[in-house]
């Protein structure tokens, strides 16, 4: 962990109440990376995948993005808005990154994208990609390795259509990406959603749905149930001896999760853009050291990550290291010259990738380990639905 | 009566500091932010420690309040009304009435109950704003402009803003501590020392005790607007019983009973939850005893420590 | 709704019912009894959970992990008492807040620290893995019977021990009036610490019972530790069948509530709309319902303070 500097996030409060402001000279040749990463509170394992994914590619690029020697800032949003603001402005101001990387969750984008890119600072989410800047809201600063939120969803919409299912059940948490991820899944599944059902963020029970989805009888469930949710969901899934019908999840059911779920979890469905089985040379290096490195399996908010770190790499080194010239550095970022863990890769007009999407399945490893497999491709070099809206040239 | 000037001379010694700290090489943007922070919450600490202190109501709920202003600001910003003659009117009216309805029923309970459903009026809230779609629901919503005055984008302007909340911060302190040596502030006390006595005198404590929640709670929205128009985002998180919580710290930490405790006890929380993440991602094992022994040996809090230090 | 649903979801709410009342009666105990908030009684739940997992997973047995969690959960809740809680009995209630939120923090982070962020697995023991049809397509697992069972019997174990023995009518006098209890020569210290410890246990009981149902996680304890609040606060602090009818209260509202007030809503909204502001509704009617009863019975309903 010695490429994390915490130098950088020091001084502050009792700098503050004893030396006047420490000034931050900016190591000549370098280039600083603010990485969000929630460490706090239950989701912090997410946080972990996205900065281990983020220091492996470090790593594999020996410390230096485009030639220059990389500082990294852990920030850690904890998972609430204003600290996040508070933090990110630190970062920007104090410690003068260059880029800001990271974000797992999209409120927290919300929150801290208008601080970032007012400064000229490039953003790029490995993980949250909200609808709001993928359309209209579309920034020059701001890139995603990820997705947009709604193509995933919309994946098992289209698998409910190749399969023929006729009657969903959907049930998704009560609150902004649960509501974008039914409108996700419908904007390609035509058939019949037999209920929607809302459940509270903080939900530990499922079985007043469980019972709900018996008396249904659909052909298929949909549902999006990120971190514990999906663990209590999965293993109450499978004790109620509903696993005869098919489940088709986004974010449910992930490496980050797995660990907690094992058995129950296999032969479940997902959909995502990268899985650890993925064969591609890039993708093997990822996944092997990876494992050797931190000893469990990465999930997609370590591979994105991990691509986050490629591409700066890619950027930096086609503007010739001049961090300055942002129309350089922009131009770097849209060219996304590297070699993607998910091989077909590429950015939009919107700086959201075009990308091929993947059905998953959960399997067990020979070694005990859980991971998805990839089962077939779903969507081609598919574009994200608001990328037209963008008036971004 | 040293205790009270000692406290008092620190705390004026903190603004003093707050105010001077632009001009003495703390001008960068990262400082004001951070200040922004600590000068809102101890407004919002200040309007809490009145009620508490004041009124012995402890509200599990007060950060609510401040977020019916912050989500005024939001929700007339989402309309494009962001001047001040429209935000601030409405922002007052809304937490006044908030505070109205939700203390008409709360002050009829009494202890622990009291700070039960202070919390359960807190999650209503805190649910409520999570089910507003148009404003953002569980994500929050991010403000197109800062709140302007009188067609005039001065909130904009960082120095500007630093001595508005300061002079905030020192309204409230000094409208609380007036409002609690009036006769109005007596009446209070002696309500919470002496219910009985109060009542045999000819005084019902319940309309005193309502108006002092409903005061609280405005100024709590205030605040609000404030910190809406800091962060430039608003979210339910802002509602939920873990802000109160963290208000109600920062009063017990400073010292329940004092009014500059509240601000002292806010400078020194946003301090602490600031410097101490950088020492290592599991702060809060060192946080967490460190509350527990303020408990334990700082009966009083801060300013009772100050106090038994010099007796 | 078919009769055969709304069973299946009223035992449900029992089943999360009784899960509250065993966290919230050494709550109530200890808050009646000792005029003591408690806010590390969540954690408590937790300890229990990871205790139970970690038993489990070493002894490779999760009736030999339960046996092992509670003693562990008894002596952890004695260490605390001795260490922190002792020291608070009599300073007032927002001490005991700042303080017992203090241990919240350090124990969440600990856990963390010890186990990781990630939700560990309890597997459900063998004995209990199958389910019985109470309704067509849908196993009831067996596990969850057993819990209710566990739950209900240890009710009555309560019941019979606050009700019916010297012990339990020290204690029912200790939460009606502490200090006459401590003059009549009673050791009220001793009391305190039974009191707390057995609390503490219980708590931790819940905790290992939730394990193979609920993801056991860093501050898995702090929902629960809400609820299991509204709960005594509804019941009136201090008394055990308070405590029990409002926890049955609370969770038949809030599983009830979840199934049944989208379609309710769907009489006046348009179906989407319904189901989402349904929902909302749903998870506030827990808090309603707390503040409609303390508005009629501002001290709850079963005080069980005279004074």
């Amino acid at each position: 962990m010695n490429l994390i500097s915490r130098r950088g996030a020091m001084g502050g409060a009792l700098g503050l109440l004893s030396a006047p402001a420490i000034l931050h000279a900016q190591p000549a040749g370098g280039v600083k990376i603010g990485l969000v990463a929630v460490q706090t509170g239950p989701q912090a394992a997410l946080g972990s995948q996205l900065r281990d994914g983020f220091l492996m590619g470090l790593r594999h690029l020996n410390g230096r993005l485009g030639g220059l020697t990389a500082e990294t800032v852990m920030i850690d949003d904890e998972l609430k808005p204003d600290v996040a603001v508070t933090k990110v402005r630190t970062a920007l101001e104090r410690d003068r990154c260059d880029f800001i990387v990271g974000v797992v969750f999209s409120n927290i984008l919300q929150a801290i994208i208008r601080p970032v890119t007012e400064a000229n600072t490039f953003l790029i989410s490995t993980n949250a990609g909200p609808s709001t800047f993928a359309g209209r809201g579309c920034n020059p600063f701001f890139f995603t390795t990820s997705y947009n939120n709604d193509q995933v969803h919309s994946v098992i919409g289209q698998v409910c259509e190749d399969q023929g299912y006729k009657r969903v059940f959907v049930m998704v948490p009560n609150y902004q990406a649960g509501r974008d991820a039914v409108a996700g899944f419908k904007s390609r599944f035509k058939g019949e959603v037999v209920d929607e059902v809302y459940v509270p963020l903080t939900q530990l029970d499922f079985a007043a749905e469980l019972a709900k989805i018996a008396a249904a009888k659909p052909d298929a469930i949909f549902t999006f149930m990120p971190g514990g949710l999906g663990v209590n969901l999965v293993r109450q899934y499978r004790q109620a001896g509903l696993a005869h019908i098919p489940f088709l999840s986004t974010f449910t059911v992930d490496e980050a999760v797995l660990p907690a779920q094992q058995d129950a979890a296999v032969g479940l469905f997902s959909a995502a853009s990268w899985a650890p089985n993925m064969d591609n040379a890039a993708n093997r290096r990822f996944v092997t050291d990876f494992e050797a490195a931190f000893n469990y399996v990465p999930a997609s908010y370590a591979a994105q990550a991990y691509d986050g770190a490629m591409l700066l790499d890619s950027a930096i080194r086609r503007a010739g290291g001049r961090l300055a010239d942002k129309d350089a550095i922009r131009a770097g970022l849209r060219a996304a010259d590297f070699a993607s863990v998910r091989g077909n890769f590429k950015f939009g007009v919107n700086h959201y990738p075009v990308q091929d999407f993947w059905l998953l399945k959960v399997a067990k490893r020979a070694d005990g380990k859980f991971q998805t497999e990839t089962v077939r491709k779903v969507l081609e070099n598919n574009v994200d639905p608001w990328a037209a809206e963008c008036r971004m040239r | 009566m040293p205790r009270l000037r000692l406290d008092v001379a620190l705390t004026l010694l903190v603004l003093a500091a707050l105010a001077l700290a632009p001009l003495l090489g703390f001008g960068a943007n990262h400082y004001l932010t951070l200040f922004a922070r600590i000068m809102i919450l101890a407004a919002a600490a200040v309007s809490l420690s009145f009620l508490v202190g004041g009124a012995g109501l402890a509200s599990l709920g007060h950060a609510a309040a401040m977020g019916v202003g912050a989500y005024a600001v939001a929700i007339l910003d989402a309309h494009r009304l962001t001047d001040i003659t429209i935000v601030l009117p409405v922002a007052i009216v809304a937490a006044a009435l908030f505070s109205l309805l939700t203390g008409a029923i709360a002050i009829r309970t009494e202890g622990v109950n009291f700070i039960m459903i202070t919390l359960a009026f807190g999650q209503m809230a805190f649910f409520t704003a999570s089910s507003l779609a148009p404003y953002g629901g569980d994500d929050g919503y991010t403000l197109y402009d800062r709140t302007e005055i009188f067609g005039l984008r001065l909130m904009e302007n960082r120095l500007f803003f630093h001595y508005l909340c300061l002079g905030f911060l020192l309204f409230c302190w000094g409208f609380c501590a007036m409002l609690l040596a009036s006769r109005f502030g007596r009446v209070l006390r002696a309500a919470r020392e002496n219910p009985l006595r109060v009542q045999a005198v000819g005084f019902a404590p319940y309309p005193f005790r309502l108006l002092a929640y409903v005061i609280a709670g405005t100024l709590a929205g205030l605040a609000g607007v404030l910190f809406a128009n800091a962060t430039e985002f608003v979210a339910p998180a802002y509602m939920g019983w873990q802000r109160s919580g963290e208000l109600i710290f920062m009063v017990i930490l400073g010292g329940l009973g004092r009014l500059s405790g509240a601000i002292l006890g806010a400078v020194l929380f946003v301090l602490l939850e600031t410097w101490l993440p950088n020492l290592t991602t599991h702060w809060k094992m060192i946080f967490g005893p460190l509350l527990i022994l303020a408990v334990l040996f700082m009966r009083g809090g801060l300013i009772g420590f100050l106090g038994a230090r010099r007796g | 709704m078919s009769t055969g649903l709304f069973l299946v979801q009223a035992l449900n709410g029992l089943q999360l019912g009784i899960l509250l009342f065993l966290v919230a009666a050494g709550l109530t105990l200890v808050f009646g009894v000792m005029d003591f908030i408690n806010l590390a009684h969540g954690v408590q739940y937790m300890l229990g959970a990871y205790l139970g997992a970690a038993l489990a997973a070493a002894t490779g047995s999760f009736w030999l992990g339960l046996l092992w969690a509670l003693p562990a959960a008894l002596i952890f809740g004695l260490l605390l008492e001795v260490l922190v809680f002792r020291h608070l009995y009599d300073r007032d209630h927002l001490s005991q807040v700042l303080a017992t939120f203090g241990v919240i923090l350090f124990l969440n982070q600990a856990v963390k620290a010890i186990w990781g962020a990630a939700p560990l697995q309890v597997p459900v023991p063998a004995l209990l893995e199958d389910g019985v049809v109470l309704m067509p397509g849908l196993q009831y697992p067996l596990y969850r019977i057993a819990v209710l069972c566990a739950g209900i019997a240890t009710a009555l174990g309560l019941w019979f021990l606050v009700e019916r023995t010297r012990l339990g009518m020290l204690v029912r006098a200790g939460a009606t009036n502490a200090p006459m209890v401590s003059a009549l020569g009673v050791d009220i210290r001793r009391l305190f610490m039974l009191v707390f410890a057995f609390g503490a246990m219980l708590a931790g009981f819940a905790g290992v019972l939730a394990g193979p149902i609920f993801s056991v996680e860093p501050g898995m304890g702090d929902h629960v530790l809400i609820l299991a609040f509204v709960v005594i606060v509804i019941g009136g602090i201090g008394s055990i069948r308070g405590a029990f009818i409002a926890a049955l209260i609370v969770g038949l509202t809030d599983t009830l509530g979840k199934s049944l007030m989208p379609d309710l809503m769907r009489l006046f909204l348009d179906p989407s709309a319904a189901r989402q502001t349904g929902a909302a509704l749903a998870s506030m009617l827990v808090y309603i319902a707390m503040a409609a009863i303390l508005a009629f019975r501002p001290r709850g309903l079963f005080p069980a303070r005279s004074g």
